[in-house]
């Protein structure tokens, strides 16, 4: 069996950016994951908000990996067809005491080097959001702050490693391992695979593989769950910048933001639990975020919820990153990415690089990278069924055609599983939630996934 | 949207092929209205009874017992036979109410379709409300989904969801959900209920009983269970006694929900308490040149109800057509005052015409009947015996002499001031 140069192990949203920059400076990379699709842990639902770290703790790996990350999207975004929807965001201060903490988010943002922040009075903050309850008192305008496609990234990241030989295996949970003093054989559900070093970004169980593999974890994972509420489209008109509350000790608050679909999502709640896998919704919480929206913009009383989800923040017993090299074992894990993923990724990717190189690891960089443009998904730019040719509209709520469907089935990363083609297109996320385009998905995906949709043959 | 590939001009464009929009459109022609297009996104015509596979439909249209489907294919025959031009696979993703004619954008496969038109009926119809939007917990695995959905799965797409779902509610498309579950051998494991009885009359509920399905009143779901596809669901009786109980899927039913995208993004004014667009007794919408005609006004009626409303809304667009129809300014609100959820029309105009009924729904059970005040005058008073999401009709004739905005109340109800409505869940 060949051994390729690094094992990464997750394909969450660090997994994949790591893959790609591992892959693009010239290292031969595998990537395992125990789901059937990219984007199955942690990183499947999130506020997709990129950040300037404005409140990231100041000198912290996290705030550079932030900032590396939000450069690097930007720089890279067109290339691949991703896309970015300007918001800014606003830190609004609903009560005295509030308003005295906007001094310091100030002061730290610019420490952060987010020197572009400013301050508006209730008057201004009426101005550019009329809608906004006439509660909010003062505000931090963070005009960098903006709405990404929380999963579309991804799969460019993850596209653009394949076409620069990285090998992905889906349905592979790494099961224990051995070192030999140069490489790893590690022992999947998928059979065994080789490599020098192994990168540990399995989010949610990085603790455990870490305990599995290297005989102990030096963090634990106190999963950290997020419930959001979507609303209709209708929605998206009431505002424009993404309203931050002023954050506590334990979290960023609950966020109301639009998303690039064309919806608006107020969440996430931060929740302790022990159960890593299950992220479940519970309507008293969905209620009572529905009303802490309509709290903030009067507007969205009563207004149509569209889809309702929750994620599970890879939190760890304290806030930093949990990125450890164990020089001697050829293994670095990136554990404890909890919140600010998204943004970081490209970021982390990077610094870990650095960090494998150290160990004296060389590879012969690409010289020129081939880059893979990844459907649009977003609702401000151009659509496929904009486009002739489509076939079909098979999803009316979120107008997803034929073609898209048909695309993302196949290619060099087809969806794996239900969830993936979601991800990848929109199709069920809309309004009717799958009334008019569930059946006919079923069809559409028969023989495609392991968990099928029908369970069979009607008759 | 790249340059349109085609433009067309229309009297008057029909969007939904469903039993309102394709009788609304027949009657046109009937009328001697020279080009009526009606539009749908679906690649088949006939709207909802296209996947209704059981009967009974057709009994006013066509004088016998059909299946839907059987009737949908007969309705969409008579429309095209009357002169309708019926363009399917065609998605109106805007209109656009300046002056001049109405400008409609329409996304097809051959690209985008522009119909200019003098008149538009919006027809889009009904459906049920999903999980997300009725906030229920739990997971989100595979095999949670609407009547709508299993109808398609099991009619057009000859597949099964699921073995043995859990039924949640007790309205008539529960019941036919069951014969639906029948057809593909799935056993659904019980049915559940939040109120204290059926929302269909105690008769009907004979069909769990001689299926074995039992059925629990006064419990709700509080939460689903499964990594993949639906394991469990767990519920809770009103007691609070919490149960836990195997099943591979979650059946949704009714919940009914105007698909009143088009209507909101078009701009016309929403009645909160239909969730469908907001209409005079001639069907027209707070824009005039805009009619609206069955399920998408009244959540929920039969396919025949529909089909008749349809054909009465060609009739009105033919007069105005005509210039015969009042003005559509001044006109007095009708509101749904406690104890009632809706009342269609939402405005009445003075003049001659129009639907002779208003169509209201009640939140609760009624024994008491229905009042309506014109300020504090009580200008009618009528016996009521009814349930929720049954039609309850008013004669608009005893509204006419009405000068300013009425409400419409439930009898005793209307002196407390909240609404006294539950939540569909
Ligand atoms: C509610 C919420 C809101 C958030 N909002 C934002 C935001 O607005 N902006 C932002 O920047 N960030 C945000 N984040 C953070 C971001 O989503 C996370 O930081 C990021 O997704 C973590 O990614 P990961 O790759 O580390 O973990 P994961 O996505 O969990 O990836 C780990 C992968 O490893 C796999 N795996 C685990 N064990 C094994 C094994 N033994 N073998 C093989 N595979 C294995 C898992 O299946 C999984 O796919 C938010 C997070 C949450 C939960
Ligand atoms: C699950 C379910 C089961 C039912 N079962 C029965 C039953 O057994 N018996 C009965 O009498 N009634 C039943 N009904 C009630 C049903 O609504 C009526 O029978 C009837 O279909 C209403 O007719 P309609 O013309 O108002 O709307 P629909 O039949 O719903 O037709 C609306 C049409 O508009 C189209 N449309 C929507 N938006 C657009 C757009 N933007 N562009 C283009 N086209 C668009 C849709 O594709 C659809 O074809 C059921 C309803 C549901 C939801």
């Amino acid at each position: 069996m060949s051994v390729a140069d690094v094992a990464i192990v997750g394909a969450g949203a660090v997994g994949c950016a790591m893959a790609r920059r591992f892959a693009l400076e010239g290292a031969r990379v595998i990537l395992l994951e125990r789901g059937a699709d990219l984007l199955s842990g942690a990183s499947k639902g999130n506020s997709a908000i990129l950040h300037t770290g404005f409140d990231a703790p100041p000198g912290s790996v996290e705030l550079q990996c932030m900032q590396d990350g939000y450069a690097e999207y930007l720089e890279i975004r067109d290339s691949f067809n991703l896309p970015l929807l300007e918001t800014g965001a606003m830190v609004v201060a609903w009560t005295e005491g509030e308003r005295a903490a906007l001094d310091g988010i100030e002061a730290q943002a610019r420490k952060n080097g987010v020197s572009n922040v400013r301050r508006l009075s209730a008057g201004e903050i009426r101005s550019r959001e009329p809608n906004l309850s006439t509660r909010a008192l003062e505000a931090v305008l963070v005009p960098g702050e903006h709405v990404i496609d929380p999963w579309s990234p991804f799969l460019a990241y993850l596209l653009q490693a394949k076409n620069h030989d990285a090998e992905v295996f889906f349905n592979t949970e790494v099961l224990s391992g051995s070192f030999d003093g140069s490489s790893w054989a590690l022992k999947t559900t998928s059979g065994e695979h080789r490599a020098r070093t192994v990168i540990n970004c399995a989010g949610l169980f990085g603790d455990r593989l870490d305990a599995r593999l290297l005989g102990a974890a030096s963090f634990q994972i106190k999963p950290r769950k997020g419930q959001f509420v979507v609303f209709d489209k209708a929605a998206s008109k009431l505002f424009s910048s993404i309203i931050l509350p002023v954050p506590s000790e334990r979290t960023k608050g609950v966020v109301l933001t639009r998303t690039i679909f064309g919806n608006v999502l107020v969440g996430p709640t931060a929740e302790e639990q022990e159960d890593r896998e299950r992220a479940t919704v519970d309507t008293e919480t969905l209620k009572s975020l529905a009303a802490k929206a309509a709290e903030i913009v009067p507007g969205l009383a009563g207004m149509d919820v569209t889809a309702v989800y929750a994620g599970l923040r890879p939190a760890t017993e304290e806030k930093s990153y949990r990125i450890a090299v164990h020089e001697d074992r050829n293994w670095i894990t990136v554990g404890g990415i909890r919140s600010t993923g998204l943004t970081a990724s490209l970021g982390i990717a990077r610094h870990v690089y650095k960090l494998y190189a150290k160990l004296g690891n060389e590879h012969q960089a690409v010289a020129s990278p081939i880059t893979p443009r990844v459907p649009n998904l977003a609702e401000h730019l151009a659509r496929d069924w904009q486009a002739p040719g489509f076939g079909e509209i098979v999803c009316h709520c979120e107008m997803v055609t034929l073609r898209e469907i048909e695309r993302a089935l196949s290619g060099a990363l087809p969806a794996g599983d239900f969830g993936g083609l979601r991800r990848r297109t929109r199709c069920g996320m809309g309004r009717c939630q799958g009334f008019y385009c569930n059946a006919q998905l079923a069809t559409l995906t028969a023989g495609c996934f392991g968990s099928p949709l029908a369970v069979g043959d009607a008759a | 949207m790249s340059g349109p590939f085609d433009v067309r001009s229309a009297d008057v464009l029909i969007v939904g092929a469903g039993p309102a929009g394709l009788s609304a459109a027949t009657r046109l022609r009937q009328l001697g209205v020279a080009k009526v297009i009606v539009v749908d996104r679906e690649q088949q015509g006939g709207g909802i009874p296209r996947h209704c596979g059981h009967p009974p439909f057709g009994m006013r249209e066509f004088g016998r017992v059909l299946t839907g489907p059987a009737y949908a294919r007969k309705l969409v025959e008579r429309a095209v036979h009357a002169g309708v031009d019926l363009q399917l696979g065609c998605s109106v993703v805007s209109i656009d109410c300046s002056d001049g004619d109405l400008v409609v954008a329409c996304a097809t496969n051959r690209g985008a379709l522009t119909v200019t038109a003098k008149r538009i009926v919006i027809a889009t119809g009904v459906r049920e409300r999903p999980r997300s939007a009725r906030l229920l917990g739990g997971d989100r695995p595979l095999g949670i989904l609407n009547t709508g959905a299993l109808q398609e799965y099991v009619y057009l797409e000859r597949l099964a969801p699921f073995r043995r779902p859990l039924i949640v509610g007790t309205e008539l498309v529960a019941l036919s959900s069951l014969l639906t579950c029948r057809k593909i051998g799935a056993r659904p494991v019980a049915m559940i209920e939040a109120g204290s009885h059926s929302t269909v009359r105690r008769a009907s509920m004979a069909l769990p009983r001689l299926l074995g399905v039992p059925v629990r009143y006064e419990t709700e779901i509080v939460d689903i269970e499964g990594r993949r596809r639906v394991e469990a669901v767990t519920v809770r009786a009103r007691d609070g006694r919490v149960d836990t109980i195997d099943c591979d899927g979650v059946l949704l039913t009714g919940c009914f929900r105007p698909e009143a995208a088009l209507a909101r993004t078009a701009g016309l004014e929403i009645d909160t308490g239909s969730g469908g667009p907001a209409i005079d007794q001639f069907a027209r919408t707070s824009e005039p040149r805009i009619f609206a005609a069955g399920n998408v006004l009244h959540p929920v009626d039969t396919a025949g109800w529909s089909w008749r409303e349809g054909r009465k809304v060609g009739e009105f667009v033919a007069q105005d057509l005509a210039g015969k129809l009042p003005d559509a300014k001044p006109a007095i609100k009708l509101t749904a005052g406690p104890g009632i959820r809706y009342v269609v029309p939402q405005r009445l105009v003075p003049g001659e015409g129009g639907f002779e009924n208003l169509q209201l729904r009640a939140d609760n059970d009624v024994s008491s009947g229905l009042v309506a005040y014109e300020g504090n005058a009580l200008i009618r008073k009528q016996a009521l015996s009814t349930g929720p999401e049954r039609r309850i009709l008013a004669p608009t004739s005893a509204f006419a002499g009405a000068r300013g905005d009425v409400t419409i109340s439930i009898d005793g109800e209307e002196k407390t001031s909240n609404r006294s409505g539950s939540e569909c869940v």
